[in-house]
């Protein structure tokens, strides 16, 4: 099946030089001005707000429902529902809303339904991925007045606003009661009868597997919607998502495939967008066990554990040539875990250089003068390219005489293993969810701690006190100049000591039609939002 | 007869429990479902929360047992993705399926009885080889390959046709179908074309040897001696005799096309089942897995044994007694 699928891919490739041939020939745009239609390589699985935290999902409600504070294409922090926030002590928060705001149905918006939202996250109904990450460190909350929510937390919780964001308001007057029980049904949701919010988009159909149309908020509070009907179509193959796109049949489609982009580029039909992810792609290695699975000829010894060694393989990989000639120039080569630029980058790092003759020196300076075998796992379906990067980063070792091979298997394969500690080296890549830096150093380089919640995917087992006493301290610091500085620390000390080698940031691409604008967003989003008619 | 029946339904319900076993070990042994789902920001307390609800943390042999008693009461289990019951879940897909499965039915059969006969009746005229070179044609293409090329001649060209999706439906008797839709069928067009071409191939062989057999008969032979005008031996006698081996072939594929417009759906993004199943592994959605298999088998059964029933009435001589020992 795999092979049937990547075949279709493959034929994208075809389509392309045919339209390249052709490209005289004007599009014949079917939808009408103000109407827009997105081409979708996933779909949301459900339009219950609440339900799924996942990023079709949580694109997808952000055209119906609004959060509280909003991210904007950077993923920096701007007034949603509420107009200002502020800590009233380290662990008291204060929230301004946002007056004259109403849901779709008329039920007007206050404290309460934000109160309500909130208890609503952990009594959602067979959730595959709760919100609760982002609700658990709430304590108690509080309308003061109609207008001024108070939120106290367990803890000094500096990332309770990034986090709120996340959250979609529902209507507690619309959705109290109206599914029978205690708490709303997703089912109702998706049914449309409590997809209510105050959004810039109304829910019209949602129709899974084919399509989800939604129509203009006349009323949004944030200023006219610029389109009038928007609908969105799950295209998962790649050959037939840029298919509808050279045949009129939707506007917009997201994740091109890369071997498609110099073609599409080229056709005076199409634009193409690309912008910066919040995703690194990393590889991370066993740092924990002594006898390490993947490694072998080095008499039982874990080589991993040796900075040097972990320096030669940061050295012996040419990034740059990765990007240029894997990737097609749609990557960044990457320096730390988040691209400089957002929040807690360090602007002080620099990518590593490539320099085999140095990465052999360590090598042999570390006992390994002629090197080992090892096997690197990867994906084959999860990120751009990410089983050809992995041949690439072999290749690279090999050179400097660490003889490895490649074992690539489906995500759904490779994260079992993964997470069973069955790879010494693997290629995988991080999205940061909150669009600052201690979401990738928690995550991958934090020692596992299930109390704290630090390492949930730190399967290198990489520990460094250092590190996390540093986040430690971040998580503690409301200020955000101060939080900024040692997130700043903690990243140079993880890459100082190649507790982590990062390889690229991953660059995302849209493709429209003639005539419209898209505005990446670092979080991946797909949203009529972000599409404009170009000047 | 009512025997018979009876034996069937038995043997039926033995290769379903199989089934049902084989399936549901051989997805346990691929990945883990909650690596896939989880959002990777939760924490080691919010997986594992999730592992224990979806029941995955109990051993292999429980989940089983559980799934085999729920199977019986007619619960197949409930969508770790989408959280409502698999079987609902598949229902709800089943009629875009089951129409691009009816109309490529019957392009396959229109089509291929009619060319088949033309060339069983003429073999060495031009025309019947041309459609016997033709129908080679027709079972070499691979599916994906035509899906794709359809596309890119009637949709990116000379864009004519929609590209793929499933066009407007309305509401017949509950259930929404775009065959009633001039939006719908040109939809539908392609897809079904796709789908078609293979089973349009192999009922051409099918109708043409029956034919170049039937129209030697004494019966043939026997009619147009009586004096029946040729296009009465052919309509009625030849054609009733060559449908034999087209029902059984055609029954048994309407089922793998119901079953496996997998590679279809997915060139076309037609909302279907096969594009659930195929979303369905990606995600390891187990139980909306197992419950498609479970369906399929049962699709398969109800087929054949209706081709059979099939048989007797367009052949006297086929009794279901002996057909059962």
């Amino acid at each position: 099946m795999n092979r049937i699928l990547a075949a279709c891919a493959g034929g994208a490739f075809v389509l392309g030089l045919a339209q390249a041939a052709l490209s005289g020939t004007a599009l014949v745009g079917t939808a009408l001005a103000d109407d827009l239609t997105i081409g979708l390589a996933s779909e949301p699985s459900a339009l219950d707000p609440h339900y799924h935290n996942l990023t079709p999902n949580n694109a997808a409600w952000q055209h119906i429902f609004d959060g509280l504070i909003s991210q904007d294409a950077k993923q920096r922090l701007q007034p949603g529902l509420a107009v200002a926030w502020k800590p009233l002590d380290a662990t008291t928060w204060e929230f301004d809303l946002r007056k004259g705001v109403t849901f779709h149905d008329g039920t007007p918006f206050d404290a309460e339904d934000v109160i309500y939202t909130i208890r609503r996250i952990p009594n959602v109904a067979n959730s595959p991925s709760s919100f609760t990450i982002y609700t658990k460190s709430i304590a108690s909350m509080e309308a003061k007045d109609p207008y001024t929510l108070i939120i106290k937390t367990e803890a000094p919780r500096p990332l309770l606003p990034t986090e709120l964001s996340n959250l979609a308001i529902i209507s507690k007057e619309t959705c109290e009661g109206a599914s029978g029980g205690d708490w709303p049904k997703t089912e109702d949701f998706n049914s449309g009868t409590l997809a209510v919010g105050t959004g810039p988009y109304k829910f019209a159909e949602f129709v899974k597997g084919d399509r989800l149309v939604l129509t203009r908020n006349d009323d949004y509070w944030g200023g006219k919607p610029t389109w009038d009907k928007v609908t969105f179509k799950p295209i998962s193959s790649d050959g037939p998502r840029v298919a509808a796109l050279l045949s009129g049949d939707v506007d917009v489609i997201d994740n091109p495939p890369t071997q498609d982009l110099p073609r599409l580029k080229a056709d005076k039909n199409i634009n193409v967008y690309s912008g910066l992810s919040n995703r690194v792609i990393y590889l991370h290695m066993d740092q924990f066990a002594d006898d390490t699975p993947g490694v072998q000829g080095t008499n039982g010894r874990n080589p991993f554990k040796d900075k040097r060694v972990r320096e030669a393989v940061s050295k012996a990989i040419d990034r740059k040539a990765i990007v240029e000639k894997i990737m097609g120039g749609v990557a960044v080569a990457a320096e730390q875990l988040l691209p400089k630029g957002m929040f807690g980058a360090d602007p002080a790092l620099e990518v590593e250089a490539y320099d085999p003759a140095g990465a052999r020196k360590l090598l042999a300076e570390a006992g390994y003068p002629d090197g080992f075998k090892l096997v690197l796992g990867t994906p084959n379906d999860r990120y751009i390219n990410d089983e050809k990067v992995a041949q690439a980063v072999a290749q690279f070792l090999t050179r400097v005489g660490i003889q490895t091979t490649v074992d690539a298997s489906t995500k759904s394969v490779f994260f079992k293993r993964r997470n069973s500690y069955e790879f010494s080296m693997y290629l995988a890549g991080w999205g940061s969810g909150t669009g600052e830096m201690s979401s990738p150093l928690r995550a991958l380089v934090a020692t596992p701690d299930k109390e704290k919640g630090y390492g949930g995917t730190n399967r290198g087992r990489y520990s460094n006190p250092a590190v996390d006493a540093k986040i430690d301290e971040a998580l503690q610091t409301l200020d955000d100049a101060g939080r900024e500085k040692l997130l700043q620390e903690a990243s140079d000390l993880v890459i100082k000591d190649y507790g982590i080698l990062p390889l690229h940031y991953e660059v995302t691409s849209w493709a429209t039609r003639k005539g419209l604008a898209y505005e990446p967003r670092t979080d991946q989003y797909t949203s009529a939002m972000s599409v404009t008619q170009a000047q | 007869m009512l025997v018979y029946l009876i034996r069937r339904l038995g043997q039926s319900a033995l290769v379903l429990v199989v089934m049902a076993v084989l399936v549901f070990i051989g997805i346990y042994a691929i990945g883990n479902p909650v690596d896939v789902l989880i959002s990777p920001e939760a924490d080691l307390a919010e997986q594992q929360a999730t592992i224990a609800r979806l029941g995955l943390d109990r051993p292999l042999w429980e989940q089983l047992w559980l799934f085999l008693v729920n199977a019986v009461q007619g619960d197949l289990g409930r969508s770790f993705v989408h959280g409502v019951p698999a079987l609902r879940l598949i229902l709800e897909r089943l009629p875009a399926t089951l129409e691009l499965a009816l109309v490529a039915l019957v392009v396959a059969l229109s089509v291929g009885v009619f060319l088949g006969l033309w060339a069983g009746l003429k073999p060495d005229a031009l025309l019947g080889r041309s459609i016997m070179t033709g129908s080679i044609l027709g079972f070499s293409l691979p599916n994906f390959w035509l899906g794709l090329m359809l596309i890119l001649v009637f949709a990116v060209l000379l864009q004519w046709l929609p590209a793929g999706g499933r066009g407007e439906t309305v509401d017949l008797l509950g259930i929404r179908t775009s065959l009633f839709t001039l939006d719908g069928l040109s939809h539908l067009l392609l897809p079904a074309i796709t789908l078609a071409l293979y089973k349009t191939s192999l009922v051409i062989r099918l109708a043409r040897a029956g034919t170049r057999e039937v129209v030697l008969q004494d019966y043939v032979k026997f009619a147009r001696a009586k004096g029946l005008s040729p296009s009465r031996v052919i309509y009625v006698h030849v054609l009733k005799n060559i449908m034999i081996p087209v029902v059984t072939v055609v029954g048994l594929e309407l089922g793998s096309m119901i079953a496996f417009a997998v590679v279809t759906e997915t060139v076309f993004a037609w909302p279907g089942i096969g594009k659930l199943l195929i979303d369905s592994i990606v995600n390891l959605d187990r139980p909306v897995v197992v419950a498609y298999l479970m369906m399929t088998v049962f699709i398969f059964i109800l087929i054949n044994l209706a081709v059979d029933l099939l048989y007797s009435l367009l052949d006297p001589r086929v009794r279901l007694s002996e057909a059962g020992a």
